[in-house]
Order: C-alpha cells, then structure tokens, then sequence
C-alpha cells in the first residue's frame, strides 16, 4: 500500500508529467474557447452562411441550414451542450470540418499543405537568430565598455523594438523594390509551379529562395533580443564565484569561456526561447501576408478576410496546439539541460 | 497650507532628482525627450498644422520640399500633416490598453496573493494559459467576430491578452512583503486588505508597474497596428497604420516614388517604440542603480 502510494506520490511531483497535463489543459481550454467565440458571438458565422446561402442561391432555409452543418461538421439542432461534445469528438477524430469557399476541401488537408512551410521557416530563422544571438552577445560581453559593445549594443535595441512587420514592409520596399536586387514577385507563394518535392538540388534551393525573406525579417528582428539577453546573462555569469575559482586554477581561457561562462549563460536564454517561439508563429500571420509567402500565418488571414471560418477555426487550433507543443518540448529540453529544474521542479 | 508647500518642495525636489538620474543614462534621456515630443506633436501638434483633406491632382507623390518637407502622397495631400494628425488613435490604445492591463494585474495579483489557495492557482494557471496563447492569431480571429470599432473596444481586448506578465510580478512581491514587519504591524492595526495593496505594497514596486505598463504599450502599438495592417480593424480615421495599410494594399509599396508615403508612418512609429523602451532602461537604472555600471 504504502509503495503504491509512495509511486503515485512520485508520478505527481513529476515535472516532465505535469508539464504535460498542463499543455493538455491548455489546449482543451482553447479548443473550447474557440467553439464558444464561434457559437456564441453576436455576429455567428454559421447564421450569417445560412443567410447568405438563402440570399445568394435562393436554398430554403432547411437546404442551407443541412449544408451549414456538414461543413462545420455539427448538427445545428441540437443543444449546445451537445454540439460541444460533437465538436470535441470530432477533433479527436482529425475532422475539422470542410471549407466554405473551396467546398469539398478538407480543412484538414488545408492544414497538412501549408503548415509545414510555416514551421520550416519559423525553425530555421529560430535557429539561426538563436546561433548568431549567442555569440555576438557574448563576443560583446567579453568587450564590455569597447565602441564595438556600444555600436552592436544600440542596433540591437534599435532592432528588437521595431515591430518585425514594419522590418518585412522595410525589406520589401529597399530590397525589392528600390534597389530591385531581388525578384519579389517570382519569390511568392511557397515553392516554384513546376518543382517537385524530393531530395534534389533543385528543391531545397527553391525552398530557401522562396523562404529567404520571410526568414531575413524573423532573424532581424529577433536577433537583438537574443544578443541583448546574452550579454547580460553573461555579464552576470562572469560575476560568478565559480568563473573566478577557474581562474585561479589557471585553467585556458577557452575552456572557461565554453563550458563555464557560456554553458550557464545560456541557461536563462531556453525559457526566452518559449516566448519568442510564440511571438514568433503569431507574428507569421503578418510576415507571410506581406511577403505572400503561404503557410500556415498567411492561410488564417485570408480565411479571416474571406469569412471562411470552419477553415480560420481549423488553422487558429492547428496553430495554438503547435506554440504549446514547442513550449512543452522547450521546457522539457530545459529541464535536461539544467539538473536544478529536474529536482526541484523549477518553482 | 505650510504643510501643503513643504510637500510641493519635496515633490518638486524627487521631480528634479529622477530628471537628473535620467539625464544620466544619454540613450535613455533621448528616448525620453521624443517620447514627450512624439506625444506634444500627437496631441497639440493637430491644433497648429491643418490636415488638408482635398485631393490635389496637381502634386502627386511630390518630393519633400520646403512646402511638404515629406513630400505628399498618392492624392497629392501633406505627408507630414497625416503624421501629425495619425498620431493620436496610436497613443490613445497603447495608453488605455496599458491603464487597463495594469489594472488587471494588480488587482487580480495582489487578490490571489493574499487569497492563496484554490483563487491563487486558479489566477496563475489562466496566466499561464493566457501567455502561451499566440496572441496575434487570437486577436485576429477575434476581430472577425467583434467589430473593434472604438480605440476604447480595441484597448479592452488588447488589456485583456497582457496582463499575466505584471500579474506574475506583483503576486510574487506581495508574496514576499507580505511577510514583512510594516505589512504585519499594518494587518495588527487591522487596515484592510485594500488599505496595505495600495499604501504600503505597491509603493514598493512601483518600478516594476510603471515598467510593465510601458512595455504593454508597446505591445498594444505592435497589435494595433498589426490588425490595421492587415485590415481586420474597421479604417475608419486616418492614423499611421491606417496610412501603411493604403501603402499596402493599394500597391503604393510597389511604387517607387511613395517611398515617403511609406516610411514616414513606419519610422513614427518605430520611433515611438524605440523611445517608450529606452525610457524603460533608464528607469530601470533609476530604480536599480547598481545595473548602470553592469551593462
């Protein structure tokens, strides 16, 4: 008894377990947010599509009420209650409806076309902000106080308040318009007509060509937020009685500077990371409307400026649950990297 | 009335010491003084240049000059004028959204701390939800639902995304003052819960609040003019984004001689978000001097 007791006990203090249960939490909170706004705002969607399919097709209001429902996949006639519990078994199936203005497309299927250009050029720019961040803020760390500190400093608090949208528009106009040096128009949409997926040359130089400035503007306007935390994080690492006891055992500079310095400077800059990810998918929604580069961020606006709401629905979630799933991996990284997350939960 | 000038003297005095303290930190001071003119030119600025509304098919996109020191845009109408009239809608969210956050967060904050219990995790857990959520999707997909029309509406929603942050800062603090001996010997003369949040506790974080609500402005400046961009706000008044949004979907970006059509709201506003932050780093050193040597 008291073994069983002691398991359960142990499950429970459990970060990685109730880090889980907590995205769990949240995801069903938003699910259920979601079909509320829906259902319950004053301007209901699936009234005004019955309305319109009445007005425009002449359909009796049985008709477009029948054709209302198969798109959202929830039957109008129940209670709402109900309706709910249709709505969550539904989307435990994978079933989030079909689209209004392509009828016949599955909203699903609109989310597995233009979802992964979203993650791929949100990862990489991640990646490459997160890398290059790192570095410069420590290079400037070390030369505190030099006009080199100073210059980087000042851009990169210039670069991390100017709204990453109005850095997009700045590209766009020097870049592609003023200066002409790239083709803007051809660098549209996600890949070239033509190209086929595969492992080939031709692909991935396609990709990057049409991910290049939407990756350009996410790396620029995160990149002097990372270098700024950095150099601070180190700043206050150099601080450390550890640094110093290094020192005094004459160990190389390198080495202090690799695994002492920098691995626990680091450190503070992965639970950054979480926030910026998100910042980051939300942002993308702007970004790739600017640039028409189509993922996922660029489907949510024109379902939002078409009213196509099964599909706006559809991609808010499959958005949502992505932010949540990273933060969760984030945190789970966080707690590999740093031992004192692990035991005492991070509290 | 001796009493009342000795406490102006004092007031005066704090006034001229924080001004000297922020004279210190340079980038810091000049944040502030285009902080003070971006909001002078906002709102007083209107009153002394006129914004001409009347289309002039004569001076399109003209270069700037003495008479349009921004040039005019696709109407033949004052660039500059637009700026200075574009202002006001922009502050007015980012102020009220910044107002109304605060307010959430030190209400609900100091409540849950002082509560604890069920309250308490049930606060900090729809913090945590509230900030994992993308707020910039949400927003949007909000706006197709409610019509944002008044600056008031938008700040309501916007207030009601950012306050987890401060809420998380405040909650802590109390946690920790409340402990304290002036908090104990409040409570011992029976004050009421309210009397020790607003006289004794939150004249102790008064860094944290007034930097927390400079930076929701902030981020009420980044949403608000995103949702104008995309066009998901009803454009009903000309401000700075309403003027990016026409650069955008008018095409005007692709035009070569618009360029200060474009760049003029977006520099206003990048200006206005650059200072509201490099004030933030000289309080921040106001407060904590001892980070002016570090960094």
């Amino acid at each position: 008894m008291v073994r069983i007791y002691n398991t359960l006990k142990r499950i429970s203090k459990n970060v990685i377990l109730r880090r889980f249960i907590k995205s769990i939490f949240t995801i069903f909170v938003v699910v259920s947010l979601t079909f509320f706004i829906i259902r319950l705002m004053p301007s209901n969607p699936i009234q005004i599509y019955i309305n319109q399919l009445i007005s425009q097709y002449g359909m009796t209001y049985k008709e477009a009420e029948a054709l209302a429902a198969s798109l959202f996949s929830i039957d109008l006639k129940k209670p709402l209650i109900l309706q709910y519990f249709d709505f969550l078994k539904n989307l435990f199936r994978g079933d989030l409806g079909i689209s209004f203005l392509s009828r016949g497309t599955k909203v699903t299927s609109i989310i597995k076309e233009f979802l992964p250009w979203t993650l791929f050029s949100v990862g990489v720019s991640l990646l490459i902000s997160f890398t290059l961040g790192i570095i410069i803020g420590m290079f400037i760390a070390y030369k505190r106080g030099s006009s080199i500190d100073v210059i980087i400093t000042s851009i990169a608090s210039i670069l991390s308040s100017i709204p990453n949208y109005l850095i997009g528009i700045m590209i766009l106009v020097f870049v592609g318009v003023q200066w002409k040096l790239i083709p803007i128009e051809a660098m549209r949409g996600s890949l070239s007509p033509g190209v086929k997926p595969g492992f080939t040359w031709t692909f991935i130089k396609d990709v990057f060509f049409h991910a290049s400035m939407p990756i350009l503007t996410y790396v620029i306007s995160t990149i002097g937020g990372w270098i700024l935390t950095m150099k601070s994080s180190t700043l206050s690492t150099l601080g450390e009685d550890y640094v110093m006891v290094a020192k005094a055992r004459g160990l190389k500079e390198s080495r202090i500077t690799f695994s002492y310095v920098g691995r626990n400077a680091i450190l503070p800059l992965f639970t950054s990371l979480t926030i910026s990810l998100g910042f980051i998918v939300g942002g993308s929604v702007l970004i790739e409307s600017i640039f028409v580069y189509k993922g996922i961020g660029w489907v949510l606006w024109s379902s939002i400026s078409s009213r196509d709401y099964p599909v706006m629905q559809g991609v808010f979630l499959i958005i949502t649950v992505s932010v949540i799933m990273a933060n969760l991996l984030a945190d789970l990284l966080y707690s590999r990297l740093d031992p004192r997350i692990r035991i005492t939960g991070g509290e | 009335m001796d009493k009342k000038i000795r406490k102006i003297h004092l007031i005066l005095g704090s006034l001229r010491d924080t001004f000297r303290l922020l004279k210190r930190n340079k980038v810091g001071f000049a944040g502030f003084i285009i902080l003070i003119f971006i909001i002078l030119m906002s709102f007083i600025g209107p009153y002394i240049v006129p914004f001409d509304t009347t289309s002039r098919l004569d001076k399109i996109y003209v270069k700037p000059s003495w008479e349009h020191p921004l040039g005019t845009d696709s109407q033949g109408r004052d660039i500059l004028a637009q700026i200075v009239h574009g202002g006001r809608d922009v502050l007015v969210v980012a102020f009220l959204t910044g107002f109304l956050s605060t307010l959430i967060a030190i209400s609900l904050g100091s409540l849950s701390a002082f509560i604890g219990g069920r309250f308490d995790s049930m606060i900090t857990s729809l913090a945590d939800i509230v900030l994992t959520i993308p707020h910039f999707p949400l927003l949007s997909v909000l706006a197709a639902f409610v019509k944002l029309k008044n600056p008031l509406m938008i700040a309501f929603i916007l207030a009601l995304l950012s306050w987890p942050g401060l809420l998380r800062a405040v909650r802590a603090q109390v946690l920790s003052l409340k402990e304290r001996d002036f908090i104990e010997a409040a409570r011992a003369l029976d004050l009421g819960t309210p009397y020790i949040v607003f006289s004794e506790i939150l004249p102790n974080m008064m860094n944290y609040i007034v930097i927390s609500f400079i930076l929701s402005m902030t981020s009420a400046v980044y949403a608000q003019v995103g949702l104008i961009l995309l066009g998901l706000v009803p454009l009903a008044t000309h401000n700075w984004g309403v003027m990016i949004n026409f650069a955008w979907t008018r095409g005007a970006i692709f035009y070569k001689h618009s360029i200060y059509y474009i760049l003029s709201p977006i520099f206003a506003i990048s200006l206005f978000q650059w200072s509201l932050v490099s004030f933030t780093r000289s309080l921040e050193e106001i407060f904590n001097p001892r980070l002016g040597q570090g960094a």
